[in-house]
């Protein structure tokens, strides 16, 4: 099958390798796209002023962080059913930028929050589940680092990103249960001004940006990851001999 | 469905005769519970307004703790090999361990947390509303630990590594058991809040058995 | 052409990503033992434990009576006896109730009067029913032996099964091995030291 052809790490290694310069490059063109007209092109607003600018950075980020989610549980269900080594390569990949961008989520969050209502954070329904998601990356890098055979921990990563794949919507609805019924902030992050198409495509384009980043990222990533558990095979021997003629330390 | 029983009265077994074991998840969850009080300050509408929240967090820390060493000492002496390589079907002898362990370590928090509670100037209402959450949240808290425990079965930091894996996933039965109390405290009923741990119950009974079956076959890898 | 009880086909298997032993291929038939032999941390035990199913071979194909082990699957456990290094014995139970929770997880229902005679024939009678953590080493490693004598599993997968035992149940332990494959059964084991068996068998070296 081709796609098993794809999945060998050797194949993918040179495959990912040809794919991250394009990406890099598109990657950045959106964005400069995206904050120009995030930042330069849509209008103020009535209420907030310059200050909701932010949100071109919070909402595509914080999909961000949901979609690269999604993704590791994808890998993980791949490497359950088919027993490929890359898909735990590719989860591990994944993760750490899954995290900043959680992260990130969080900050912007506050950084939006403090100028809005006084405070730092806000227990809203979003940006908790948000931190909670922070948390369960935080958990797999965790569970992954402590394992000390690959393979172990790729298997045992792939467990935990995929319950906690099946629990992330009941997180959320536990937790926007939970806000409601405790009526916290009156103001919610979820109840932007009523989004103008600009506003939008704006958030589109950021969006894509960041996809884009993390895609060639994560391909760079994982080029790394695929050089150390490949290290003993004769490709890999080859290719740092030419490619690091001082040798590895 | 027998292989579920055998393990299940083996454990109960090594219980008994362990009995020390049983003491400490109860210690730690009145030293919790006397924790917070002194923490906050003896005010009343204070302590009332808090309790149900603590006391359920305390039942959380101490069911993590236990769960911990759920699979310990069968990894330790070659038993859970056994239990692998057992005919029986491996998700049924996990949840015999899962069910012997709540009922060792969590039934007795559930029968201590009234008695905790009333040091919060809980109402009856009120107590009856934690110990029915209680005992239905528990055991998905139980199933959600196993799951963690078989993951980091023998990996560095232990303890505290199951506690951030499984923690985040423990939110919404927190939600639910800490809020059925607090709904109940404002006169609404806490009916929607029970039959939406009930549904977790359920989810948890169809899942984590096979999770955590998958995950000691990954651990004696 | 009988198909073999147990077949190993171009098995490797790994530690931390480098391979233990040179491809490994052999067969165990009904009848016969075989001697897996090797220096320390050749891979003996990891072999045995990938022959039982605990962990995938790196590389090959083990097949059970014709089918792989995960097409056999229970039927492959329920006629697999595995006793590795850790006796999987609770220290707070006595022998005797040790060997009936055995039996009854590998699905065979073994009556108090058969085991206790299984231990009665190792020498615990006295003890069967003591806690086994109050006994000596070598008393616990026998009471874990009882279960050769009660097992009706064709497939024995013994790791280093003679070691710390006296001279006594060094025979005795031989003895039942040897009625095992008489009977038909099927033996794999390690061992530093000669097998003292009568039975038919030969020896397995793992290479590198």
């Amino acid at each position: 099958m081709r796609w098993f052809h794809y999945a060998a790490p050797q194949t993918f290694y040179g495959l990912a390798g040809a794919w991250i310069k394009p990406l890099a490059v598109l990657a950045t063109a959106f964005l400069v796209v995206g904050l120009w007209m995030g930042f330069a092109m849509a209008p103020s607003d009535f209420q907030q002023g310059e200050g909701y600018r932010i949100i071109f950075v919070h909402v595509p980020v914080s999909w961000m962080s949901m979609v690269i989610y999604l993704a590791m549980a994808f890998w993980s269900i791949l490497g359950v059913v088919f027993n490929t080594r890359l898909s735990g390569m590719m989860t591990r990949a994944l993760a750490p930028t899954g995290a900043v961008f959680a992260f990130l989520s969080l900050w912007t969050g506050a950084l939006w929050g403090k100028p809005m209502w006084g405070a730092w954070w806000v227990w809203d329904a979003r940006l908790t589940s948000e931190l909670i998601l922070f948390f369960l990356y935080l958990g797999y890098i965790a569970l992954t680092s402590a394992i000390d055979d690959p393979r172990r921990g790729d298997r045992a990563g792939a467990v935990i990103a995929i319950v906690g794949a099946i629990n992330v919507p009941i997180i959320y609805f536990s937790v926007k249960w939970w806000n409601t019924l405790h009526q916290g902030a009156s103001v919610s992050l979820t109840k932007a001004p009523s989004m103008a198409t600009l506003m939008l495509s704006a958030m589109l384009v950021m969006a894509i940006a960041f996809w884009l980043y993390t895609i060639a990222l994560v391909l760079y990533r994982v080029r790394t990851i695929i050089l150390q558990r490949e290290a003993h095979t004769d490709w890999v021997r080859e290719h740092v001999r030419a490619h690091a003629p001082g040798g590895l330390a | 469905m027998m292989g579920f029983w055998h393990v299940f009265t083996r454990d109960v077994r090594l219980a008994l005769r362990r009995r020390m074991e049983w003491f400490t998840g109860m210690f730690f969850f009145s030293v919790v519970a006397t924790l917070f009080p002194l923490a906050i300050g003896p005010e009343p509408k204070t302590l009332h307004l808090m309790g149900p929240g603590i006391l359920w967090v305390g039942a959380l820390l101490s069911s993590l703790l236990s769960l911990n060493r759920l699979f310990e000492a069968d990894a330790a002496d070659g038993s859970l090999e056994q239990l692998v390589l057992s005919p029986h079907p491996l998700p049924l002898l996990v949840m015999g361990k899962i069910t012997a362990h709540w009922l060792i370590a969590g039934v007795p928090l559930v029968t201590l947390a009234p008695v905790l509670g009333l040091q919060f100037g809980l109402t009856h209402e009120e107590l009856f509303t934690l110990v029915l959450t209680l005992l239905v949240g528990t055991p998905v808290l139980s199933m959600l630990g196993a799951i963690g425990a078989a993951l980091t079965l023998g990996v560095r930091g232990g303890g505290l590594l199951v506690a951030l894996l499984v923690l985040p996933l423990c939110v919404p039965v927190l939600v639910f058991g800490a809020g059925a109390v607090e709904a109940v405290s404002a006169g609404l009923g806490a009916q929607a809040h029970v039959s939406l741990l009930m549904a977790l119950l359920l989810l948890a009974l169809l899942f984590s058995p096979w999770a955590c079956a998958a995950a000691l076959r990954i651990a004696l890898e | 052409m009988d198909i073999p009880r147990l077949a190993l086909d171009a098995i490797t298997c790994e530690r931390g990503a480098r391979p233990l032993f040179a491809p490994l291929s052999f067969t165990v038939g009904a009848g016969e033992w075989v001697h897996l032999q090797g220096a320390n941390g050749a891979g003996k035990t990891t072999l045995l434990r990938t022959l039982c199913g605990l962990m995938p071979p790196a590389s090959g194909t083990i097949r059970w009576q014709g089918q792989t082990l995960a097409e056999a699957g229970a039927a492959f456990r329920s006629d697999l006896l595995y006793l590795g290094h850790a006796l999987a014995l609770k220290g707070e139970l006595s022998a005797l109730e040790n060997l009936l929770i055995d039996a009854r997880l590998r699905g065979h229902e073994l009556t108090p009067q058969a085991a206790q005679a299984a231990l009665e024939a190792l020498g615990l009678r006295t003890r069967a029913h003591l806690p086994l953590r109050v006994l000596s080493q070598g008393q616990q490693r026998r009471a874990a032996l009882a279960r050769l004598a009660v097992s009706r599993a064709r497939l024995w997968v013994l790791d280093e099964p003679w070691v710390a035992l006296d001279a006594d149940s060094v025979q005795r332990l031989s003895e039942r091995l040897d009625a095992h494959v008489h009977g038909g059964g099927s033996l794999v084991f390690t061992s530093h030291q000669a097998a003292p068996l009568q039975s038919p068998g030969h020896a397995v070296r793992l290479g590198s």
